[in-house]
C-alpha cells in the first residue's frame, strides 16, 4: 500500500517535471504541442548515450539533458515554434504532429528502434523500509529531485519579475510590449526552461518509463492529461493532476491491471466534460 | 394596446457587483424606445439578459405575455426576438445573399432540409431578394461579407435581423462606427422598419435617440432609473443631471 | 401577418432571379469533378495491377472524407476520429466471422454502430473549447482500443481479429486476390456516399452548418439551434467513418487493434489537410497524394518514410495551408469559367 502510494507519488512527480512545461506553453500560452515529449526525447537519449558511449556520470547527465534539451527548445521557438502563437489550433496541431513523427522517425533511423537503457547508479540502487513498506532508493530520489524543482519553479513563477512578466506577456502580449516587456525573449526563456525540464524528466525517467523513439507518441496522451486536467490557470493545478494521475495509474495497473488505462482515458473524459476548464481552474466569471 | 415585451424585477449578479438592479418594464407593440444610459449602467447586460445569452439571478422576461426566461437564444430569435450586435457578427465568408437567405430559410422552418439544394425554394429566394433590394444590397449580394464596405456589413447585420423577421427587434448601437456620408442610409433604414415591429435602439448618440425614440429608458447604475415619452425625459432635470449634464456621449 | 411583412414577401422582388441563380451556381457540377470520377473508374481498366493500392486510397479518401464532414463544414478538431473507422471495422469484422457475410449487410451494421456511438458523443463537444475537444475525441479512440484490447474473446485482441469470410457482393462478385471487386465496391460505395455529402452541404441545413462554423453566435442570433446541428453532422461523420473501417476489413478480412490508433487520427487529418479541407474533394485528392507519397517512400526507406510526411505537413503549415489552398483555385477556376458566387 505503502509501496504504491510512494510509487505513484514518484511517476506523478516525474509527469510533473515533464508536462509542466507543456503546462505554460499549452494552458497559459494557448499553443498546442503535441511535440512536447520530442523534448524529453532528446534528454533521454543524451543521457544514455553519454553514459552508455563516453561513460560520464549520471548526475552530470542531468544538467546535461536539462541544457541540451533547453537548447533544442530555444532553437525550435526562435525559427519555428513562434511563428504559429496566433495561428489556428487546428495549424498548431498539425505542425506539431509533423514535429513528432519527424522525431520518431529519425531517432529511429539514427540509433535504431530499441530502447536506450540507462544503468543508474549504484548509490541509488536498492530499497529501503519505510512505514512498513518498501520503497525504490532511485523512487526516492526522483521524489525528492522533482519536489525541489517544484519548488522552485512556483517560486519562479509567483515570486521573481521573470514571473510577473511571464504573466504579463501571456495576459496581453501587446500591452506588455508597451510597458517594454521583451515578450519575444520572455517566451523563449519560458519555452527553454519548459523544454529543459522535459528533457531532465526523459534522463531521469528513462529508466521507469521506458525510452525508444515512440516515447513522445506514447506519453502524449499523459502530458496533456496533466495539462487539461490540471487546469490552465496555474502550475499547481498542473502538480496535483500529475500526482492523481500518478498515483491513479500505479494503483491501476496494481490493483486492476485487466482495465489498464481504460480507466485513466475514462477519468480524464469525465473530468472534462464536468469541468471544461479543468478540475483546478477557479471557476471562470464570463 | 398589448405589452411585446416585458421584464419583471430582473436582477443579474457578477459575484457581489449588481450589473442589473430590479429592472421591471415593459415595451408595447409597435412603439419606438430608446435604452440610454451612461457606460457601465449596464445597458450591454441587460441586452443580454433580452436575448437569452446571460441567464438572470432572479427576475423574468416575458415575450408576449409568454415567459421566456429559460428559453435558449436561438428559442428567442424563433419566438419573434431578434437582434444586431454593437460589433459585426457576420458570416466572413458567405455572401450577403447567403446570409439573409440562411436567415429567412430558418426562420421558414427549412433549416433542417438537407435532401434538398440551397435556393432551390422560391419563397425564400423571393424574400431574401426583397429584403436585399430594401437594405440596397442587391449588388453586392453575390461578393463575400468580408470585403463589403463597413458601411454596408452595418445594414447587412440590420438586414439579417430584418430577416428573422421579429416582433421585437433590439438594435445595438446600429451606427456605431459608420463614416458620416454613410451615416443616413442607416438612419433611413432604422425609421423605415415595418410599423408592427417593436424596436428598442440601444444607443449613444443622442440626435439619433430624440429623432427616433418615441419613448426613452434610462439606466443607471443597474436599475431602470426612468421611463417615459421622450420629450419627458429629455426634459427632466435629474436626466440631465446624470446623464445628459456628463456630456451626453459619455 | 400585417402588411407590412406581407408587403415583402409577395411582391417579386426583381433580383430573385438573380439570387437564385448565384445560390444554385455554388452547387453545379464543375467539369472536374466529372474528371476525378470518371479517372477514378476508368483506373479499374487503365491500372489493374494497382488495383489493392487503389482500393485503400478509396476507403482513406471516404475516412477523410468523414472528417472533412465535421472539420470543414463544422469546424470541429477531432483527434480521434479513429474511434468510429475502428468501431465500423469491429462490427464489420464481427458481422462477417459469425456467418451473416453480406458485405452491405455489414455495411450498414457498421454504420449504425458508428452512428450510434458518434451521436452519444457528440454531447460532449458541444460544451468546451478545440482543446477540450482534441481530449475529449483522443480519449474516447484510445477507451476503445483498450476496450478492444481486453475483450479479447470477442476481438481477438492484439491478434487480431481473424477468420473474417465474406460473401460476393450482391451475391455475385467475388472477392479476388487481385483487389478488382474490393476497389469497384468501395469506390462504388465512396461514389454514392460522396453524392450523399454533396448534396446535404449544398443544402439548407449545410449552409446552416457553415453558419455555425463561421460565427455561432451570429447563427443562434438567426435562429439556429447549433447544438441539434452539430449532433447531427458528427452523427452522419461518424457513420460515414464507421463504413471506411467496415470496407477496410471486408476487403482486407483482417481488423487489428491499430485500427484505433491516435496515429491513425492524425495520418487522416493530415490527409484531408494536403487535399485541402472544407470542399469534400480534399479528402480524395489527399488519400492519393498520401498513399502514393507513403508507396513510394516505403520502397525507398521502408519504416522511415513517416519522417517525409512529417516533413511535408510542417512544411504546409509554414507556408500557409490557405496559400496553398488559393493556389489551387486559381488553377482550377479559370477552366470553370468563374463560376465561383
Amino acid at each position: 500500500m505503502v509501496t504504491i502510494l510512494f510509487d505513484g507519488i514518484a511517476y506523478g512527480m516525474l509527469l510533473f517535471i515533464l508536462a509542466c512545461g507543456l503546462s505554460v506553453t499549452l494552458g497559459l500560452m494557448n499553443f498546442v504541442n503535441l511535440a512536447h515529449g520530442a523534448f524529453a526525447l532528446a534528454g533521454g537519449y543524451i543521457t544514455a548515450n553519454l553514459m552508455n558511449r563516453l561513460g560520464v556520470s549520471f548526475f552530470l547527465c542531468l544538467p546535461i539533458a536539462f541544457l541540451f534539451s533547453a537548447a533544442i527548445g530555444v532553437l525550435l521557438e526562435r525559427t519555428l515554434y513562434h511563428r504559429l502563437y496566433d495561428r489556428s489550433h487546428l495549424d498548431q496541431v498539425l505542425f506539431t504532429i509533423g514535429i513528432v513523427f519527424m522525431t520518431v522517425s529519425a531517432v529511429d533511423y539514427v540509433m535504431g528502434s530499441g530502447a536506450q537503457m540507462i544503468n543508474i547508479p549504484d548509490a541509488l540502487r536498492g530499497r529501503v523500509e519505510f512505514l512498513g513498506g518498501s520503497i525504490g532508493v532511485y523512487r526516492l530520489f526522483i521524489i525528492i529531485i522533482c519536489g525541489l524543482l517544484t519548488i522552485l519553479l512556483q517560486l519562479g513563477l509567483v515570486r521573481t519579475r521573470f514571473g510577473s512578466r511571464l504573466r504579463a506577456a501571456v495576459d496581453d502580449p501587446r500591452v506588455a510590449r508597451g510597458l517594454g516587456i521583451n515578450v519575444n525573449l520572455v517566451f523563449a526563456v519560458t519555452f527553454a526552461i519548459g523544454s529543459g525540464l522535459a528533457g531532465l524528466g526523459g534522463a531521469l525517467g528513462a529508466e521507469v518509463l521506458g525510452m525508444d523513439p515512440t516515447f513522445p507518441v506514447k506519453f502524449m496522451i499523459y502530458f496533456l492529461i496533466v495539462v487539461t486536467v490540471g487546469g490552465a490557470s496555474s502550475v499547481t493545478g498542473a502538480f496535483f493532476a500529475s500526482l492523481i494521475l500518478g498515483i491513479a495509474d500505479v494503483a491501476g495497473k496494481y490493483y486492476v491491471p485487466k482495465a489498464g488505462a481504460f480507466i485513466i482515458y475514462a477519468i480524464m473524459v469525465l473530468v472534462l466534460i464536468w469541468r471544461p476548464q479543468g478540475l483546478f481552474a477557479r471557476s471562470a466569471t464570463r | 394596446m398589448t405589452t411585446a415585451l416585458e421584464t419583471r424585477n430582473l436582477v443579474k449578479r457578477f459575484g457581489g457587483l449588481v450589473a442589473t438592479n430590479d429592472v421591471t418594464i415593459s415595451f408595447q407593440q409597435g412603439m419606438r424606445y430608446a435604452l440610454i444610459g451612461p457606460n457601465g449602467a449596464g445597458k450591454t447586460t441587460l441586452v443580454n439578459l433580452l436575448t437569452g445569452v446571460l441567464r438572470p439571478t432572479s427576475g423574468s422576461v416575458m415575450l408576449e405575455g409568454q415567459d421566456i426566461t429559460g428559453m435558449s437564444p436561438f428559442q428567442r430569435v424563433r419566438s419573434g426576438l431578434a437582434r444586431t450586435f454593437q460589433i459585426n457578427q457576420l458570416f466572413p465568408e458567405m455572401t450577403p445573399l447567403e446570409t439573409v437567405g440562411l436567415a429567412v430559410s430558418e426562420r421558414q422552418g427549412h433549416g433542417r432540409e438537407w435532401w434538398r439544394l440551397a435556393g432551390s425554394k422560391s419563397e425564400v429566394i423571393d424574400e431574401a431578394a426583397a429584403i436585399l433590394e430594401r437594405f440596397g444590397l442587391t449588388d453586392a449580394m453575390g461578393v463575400p461579407t468580408k470585403v463589403l464596405p463597413y458601411g454596408k456589413q452595418r445594414l447587412l447585420e440590420i438586414a439579417v435581423a430584418i430577416a428573422c423577421r421579429p416582433r421585437v427587434l433590439l438594435l445595438d448601437e446600429p451606427a456605431a462606427g459608420v463614416p458620416e456620408e454613410e451615416r443616413h442610409e442607416i438612419l433611413d433604414i432604422v425609421s423605415g422598419l415595418p410599423n408592427d415591429v417593436t424596436v428598442l435602439l440601444i444607443e449613444h448618440d443622442m440626435d439619433l435617440v430624440f429623432s427616433f425614440a418615441q419613448r426613452i429608458a434610462v439606466l443607471v447604475n443597474g436599475g431602470l432609473f426612468m421611463e417615459g415619452a421622450a420629450k419627458d425625459v429629455a426634459a427632466d432635470p435629474r436626466v440631465r443631471e446624470v446623464y445628459l449634464g456628463e456630456g451626453g456621449h459619455g | 401577418m400585417t402588411e407590412a411583412t406581407m408587403a415583402v414577401t409577395t411582391a417579386q422582388a426583381p433580383a430573385a432571379p438573380a439570387a437564385r441563380r448565384l445560390l444554385i451556381a455554388s452547387a453545379r457540377w464543375r467539369w472536374w469533378e466529372f474528371a476525378v470520377w470518371i479517372a477514378a473508374f476508368a483506373a479499374i481498366v487503365l491500372l489493374p495491377r494497382q488495383l489493392l493500392l487503389l482500393n485503400e486510397i478509396a476507403i482513406l479518401a471516404l475516412f477523410a472524407l468523414s472528417l472533412d464532414l465535421i472539420l470543414g463544414y463544422a469546424g470541429i478538431v477531432s483527434l480521434g476520429h479513429a474511434a468510429f473507422f475502428g468501431l465500423g471495422a469491429y462490427a464489420a469484422g464481427l458481422i462477417a466471422k459469425f456467418g451473416y457475410g453480406d458485405p452491405l449487410l455489414g455495411l450498414l451494421g457498421a454504420a449504425g454502430c458508428a452512428a450510434v456511438l458518434g451521436f452519444a458523443t457528440s454531447f460532449l463537444l458541444l460544451r468546451g473549447s478545440d482543446l477540450t475537444r482534441l481530449m475529449v475525441t483522443l480519449g474516447i479512440a484510445l477507451m476503445l482500443q483498450e476496450l478492444a484490447n481486453r475483450e479479447s474473446w470477442l476481438t481477438g485482441g492484439a491478434d487480431g481479429l481473424q477468420g473474417v469470410t465474406m460473401a460476393p457482393v450482391l451475391g455475385r462478385f467475388d472477392f479476388d486476390i487481385f483487389g478488382r471487386t474490393a476497389y469497384v465496391y468501395s469506390l462504388c460505395v465512396l461514389l454514392v456516399l460522396f453524392l450523399l455529402a454533396r448534396r446535404v452541404v449544398h443544402s439548407p441545413f449545410g449552409l446552416s452548418l457553415r453558419a455555425v462554423k463561421l460565427n455561432p453566435l451570429r447563427a443562434r442570433a438567426v435562429g439556429i439551434s447549433v447544438n441539434v446541428r452539430l449532433v447531427a453532422i458528427y452523427t452522419m461523420s461518424a457513420a460515414y467513418a464507421g463504413v471506411a473501417g467496415a470496407l477496410s476489413a471486408q476487403t482486407t478480412q483482417y481488423v487489428s487493434l491499430d485500427v484505433f490508433d491516435f496515429i491513425r487520427s492524425a495520418d487522416v487529418m493530415l490527409v484531408l489537410v494536403l487535399g485541402g479541407v472544407g470542399y469534400l474533394y480534399g479528402g480524395i485528392l489527399g488519400a492519393l497524394i498520401f498513399k502514393a507519397m507513403q508507396d513510394y517512400l516505403s520502397s525507398v526507406t521502408a519504416q522511415y518514410w513517416q519522417f517525409w510526411i512529417g516533413l511535408v505537413l510542417v512544411i504546409l503549415v509554414l507556408v500557409g495551408r490557405d496559400r496553398i489552398g488559393a493556389l489551387f483555385s486559381r488553377i482550377t477556376v479559370p477552366f470553370s469559367r468563374g463560376a465561383r458566387s
